[in-house]
């Protein structure tokens, strides 16, 4: 469904991402992990068409979609939730969920997407009048997850959804996460610091070292991998 | 007190002028979060818009060009004259924002901020190319009558009442559209965040665009009612550089980037302006603006109603 080759992405001299192919399957999760600074944001930011390509292929659904802008991506269904959530403070929980639906037309479709993502984040409903910035963090990130789905993605790429959050918390989102994935069918490019949980809910997993990908494996071979064992599930 | 009172009421009446160009800089902020010194040329430019529309909507009126007494068809001219110069200034406002700021989005703040002025000198110049430097006459559309009975003293003119109606009017439209509809919202998410407003699915160009011709419009609507306002009233290409700078402290000093904080500004800046006149000296008519502006800027660098997190457009 989404077919990354040989992206490069520079910052300015900096070079953050160097050939870096990933294959995320229809209806499956795939996880990226990777240290601090390795380029997993970077990556989701090229993906999404925030952050410019210096060559290499993104392809989404078989259409070429490296150099469209943002708004063009979301339209065709690939929806990004950004490192630090990037809910809008200033606006309602309303607004901020009806804003993930910017682009579609079929209006008379939100009530009911709405009330699923109630049942899956009961905690939004509560909230829906209040301005979001005065969200706890948790709630921020299931307003993000939320707001992502009304755009009705059919793919969802998730930066570090446990960033910050209480490890119950993390565990419900992460169950969350393998429910949209089940029931919804969509498909799920996962980046996180959190290996652990990662590589149990993905298919797939990359390993990205400093803008490189060095490992590519099943997620249960990954975990029986000495080097990743090591490195990123704490020995 | 009825001096004060007078005074007042010219003052909100002004104010109320301020609070309208206040609203553009503070709109193109809350978008880009720079200033656009070239608005206040975008108001003299509708200012002439108004003067040479005048005629045509004459023209087709009913009675023609007698707008010495008041009928519903010269108010009907009047507004159509409004509307009209609105019209050509959002158009003004979208495609200087198209053909200059557009392309200099990813540069430096200050790069823009010289730009602006640049734009700026070059509407009044090329301004008086096309016009003439000659100040020139805007014509009257709409005939003014004091309201009688008020007490001895106490003057106000039926232009005033519409200046005022025809402010609120226009806020109430504007609140409408930031807060209730699509575009709205999407300039409020752009403001606070742009690159997450993108992943929306947002088109910020196209936002951003709106809100130049949005600013733009409100900027032409503030000199047709300055026109109504003060009869003979003579424009000149030069004529939008001092409300200019005014509507600009007065977006700061309500705080820029808010809304309300722009119309609180404007009209305590009219106000103000007002007062010194009458009860000082007219010497000290522009001089007030730019001791507000240092005051501002020392003891209260975010506004009155602009906080660091508050609603930004
Ligand atoms: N806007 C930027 N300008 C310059 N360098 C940047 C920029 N954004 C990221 N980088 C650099 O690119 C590299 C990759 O950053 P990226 O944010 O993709 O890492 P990451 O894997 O997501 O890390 P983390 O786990 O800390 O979120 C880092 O070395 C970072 O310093
Ligand atoms: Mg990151």
């Amino acid at each position: 469904m989404l077919q990354i080759r040989d992206l490069n992405v520079n910052y300015g001299a900096i070079t953050a991402l160097h050939g870096v192919s990933i294959d995320v399957p229809k209806g499956s999760i795939v996880t990226l992990i990777g240290a601090n600074g390795a380029g997993k944001s970077t990556t989701l930011r090229a993906i999404s068409g925030i952050a410019r390509t210096g060559g290499g292929s993104i392809r989404f659904d078989g259409e070429d979609i490296t150099r469209l802008p943002p708004h063009r991506i979301v339209e065709r269904g690939l929806c990004h939730v950004p490192e630090g959530r990037m809910i809008f403070a200033n606006l309602t929980v309303r607004e901020n969920l009806l804003l993930g639906a910017y682009r579609r037309n079929d209006k008379a479709a939100f009530p009911a997407e709405l009330d699923y993502i109630f049942g899956i984040f009961p905690r939004l409903k509560e909230r829906l009048g209040q301005s979001a910035g005065t969200l706890s963090g948790g709630e921020q990130q299931m307003l993000a997850i939320g707001r992502a789905l009304m755009s009705k993605p059919r793919c969802l790429m998730l930066d570090e959804p446990s960033l910050g959050i209480a490890p119950l918390l993390v565990k419900t989102i992460f169950e969350k996460i393998v429910e949209v994935n089940r029931n919804l069918g969509i498909t799920i490019l996962l980046v996180e610091q959190n290996a652990n949980l990662a590589l149990e809910i993905s298919h797939t997993g990359y390993v990205l070292e400093t803008g490189r990908i060095i490992l590519a494996d099943t997620c249960a071979n990954l975990r029986e991998d000495p080097k990743v064992k090591e490195c990123y599930l704490g020995g | 007190m009825i001096q004060f009172l007078q005074q007042l009421l010219n003052g909100l009446s002004l104010g109320a002028i301020y609070a309208l160009i206040a609203l553009g800089y503070t709109m193109v902020y809350g978008v880009l979060k720079f200033i656009n010194f070239a608005h206040g040329d975008v108001y003299m430019i509708g200012a002439f818009a108004g003067m040479y529309i005048t005629p045509y909507v004459w023209k087709i009126l009913p009675q023609g060009a007698d707008s010495s007494r008041f009928s519903w068809s010269t108010a009907g001219g009047a507004f159509a004259v409004l509307a009209l110069s609105m019209a050509v200034c959002a158009v003004l406002g979208v495609v200087i924002e198209r053909l200059v700021y557009r392309p200099l989005r990813e540069r430096p703040r200050l790069t823009v901020l010289i730009t602006a002025i640049g734009v700026s000198i070059f509407l009044e110049y090329f301004g008086q190319y096309l016009f003439g430097a000659n100040p020139k006459l805007f014509p009257e559309i709409l005939p003014d009558r004091v309201i009688e009975g008020l007490g001895d003293d106490l003057i106000l003119s039926v232009n005033q009442v519409v200046v005022f109606a025809v402010t609120l009017l226009l806020l109430a439209v504007l609140c409408f559209i930031v807060l209730k509809t699509r575009i709205g919202t999407a300039m409020r998410a752009l403001s606070y965040n742009p690159v997450a407003a993108s992943l929306m699915g947002i088109n910020n160009d196209v936002v951003i665009a709106f809100t130049f011709g949005l600013g733009s419009a409100l900027a032409a609507a503030a000199a047709v009612l300055n026109a109504i306002n003060y009869p003979a009233y003579s424009i000149d290409p030069f004529m939008g550089i001092l409300p200019g700078i005014k509507a600009f402290v007065a977006a700061v000093l309500g705080g820029i980037g808010s809304l309300p904080g722009a119309v609180v500004g404007g009209l305590i800046l009219g106000v103000l302006e007002t007062m010194v006149v009458g009860y000082g000296s007219p010497m000290y008519r522009d001089a007030i603006a730019f001791a507000v502006l240092i005051a501002i800027l020392l003891f209260k660098p975010n506004g009155l109603l602009g906080r660091a997190e508050k609603e930004k457009v």
